[in-house]
């Protein structure tokens, strides 16, 4: 994938993006400085953690549902055992089945799995939240890319 | 006015949604990048829908492959010496 395509809406220099790079770097030097040094899967998973905790915590999403149920979910990884972080998600379900909203398209099922806290969504949030979510993600990879290319060099 | 209210609770209430759904789905065709049918005008919700979901699910997989990369660089790295010259790149 080519990511040097210039994208509207990502202004790498808005504060937004400027929050939510501080606080993934403030992450990633707290994950280096560690010690003992963790094996390179801990280090991997404290990353990505990281790297959707800063998402999270950007001005911009810090208001939005997503970044709520985002980091909630965060937490709740945080408090298993290692192990098992990546493997086991449990999700209390509170709102009725999605089978019960026939007037949306298909897609909008997997969308609602793919966007945090988007099972409780009405349809016209789920597409507000959607776009945000997609902004801030693509604002990460582009900082982590970054990132990389710039300890490579 | 009490009277507006009245009378747009009284129109058609889905008609006016529609609407404002058909603009949030041309929000996210705006924000898919181009080589997703960003500048294909003829494109339906649905297959809007399906774009984001499968550009969704390739983030997601950047940051999976991101993550993992950064960790071999951390073993590698002396981070602190070179973290202020990337912040100060970063902000500015």
């Amino acid at each position: 994938m080519n990511r040097k395509n210039p994208l509207p809406n990502s202004n790498p220099n808005s504060p937004n993006s400027s929050m939510q790079a501080l606080h993934f770097l403030q992450a990633l030097a707290r994950i280096a400085r560690a010690a003992p040094k963790p094996a390179h899967s801990a280090r991997t998973r404290q990353i990505r953690h990281a790297a959707y905790a800063s998402m999270a915590h950007s001005s911009r999403s810090s208001r939005r549902t997503w970044s709520r149920a985002l980091l909630h979910r965060l937490r709740q990884w945080q408090q298993q055992r290692p192990g098992r972080l990546l493997t086991v998600r449990r999700r209390v379900r509170i709102v009725t089945p999605i089978t019960s909203r026939p007037e949306e398209p298909a897609r909008a099922e997997t969308l609602r799995q793919l966007v945090p806290g988007g099972r409780g969504m009405e349809y016209c949030n789920l597409l507000e939240e959607t776009a945000d979510y997609v902004q801030c993600l693509r604002a990460q990879v582009q900082l982590m890319q970054t990132l990389l290319d710039a300890f490579s060099s | 006015m009490s009277s507006w209210r009245s009378r747009s609770r009284q129109s058609n209430s889905s008609r006016i949604s529609e609407e404002q759904i058909n603009d949030l789905v041309s929000k996210l065709q705006m924000i898919l990048p181009e080589t997703r049918i960003r500048n294909n005008d003829r494109v339906s919700s649905a297959r809007v829908l399906q774009e984001t979901c499968n550009y969704i699910k390739s983030l997601h997989r950047e940051v999976d492959d991101l993550s993992e990369r950064l960790a071999e660089l951390l073993e590698t790295t002396d981070m602190t010496s070179s973290q202020a010259a990337i912040i100060r790149s970063l902000l500015m």
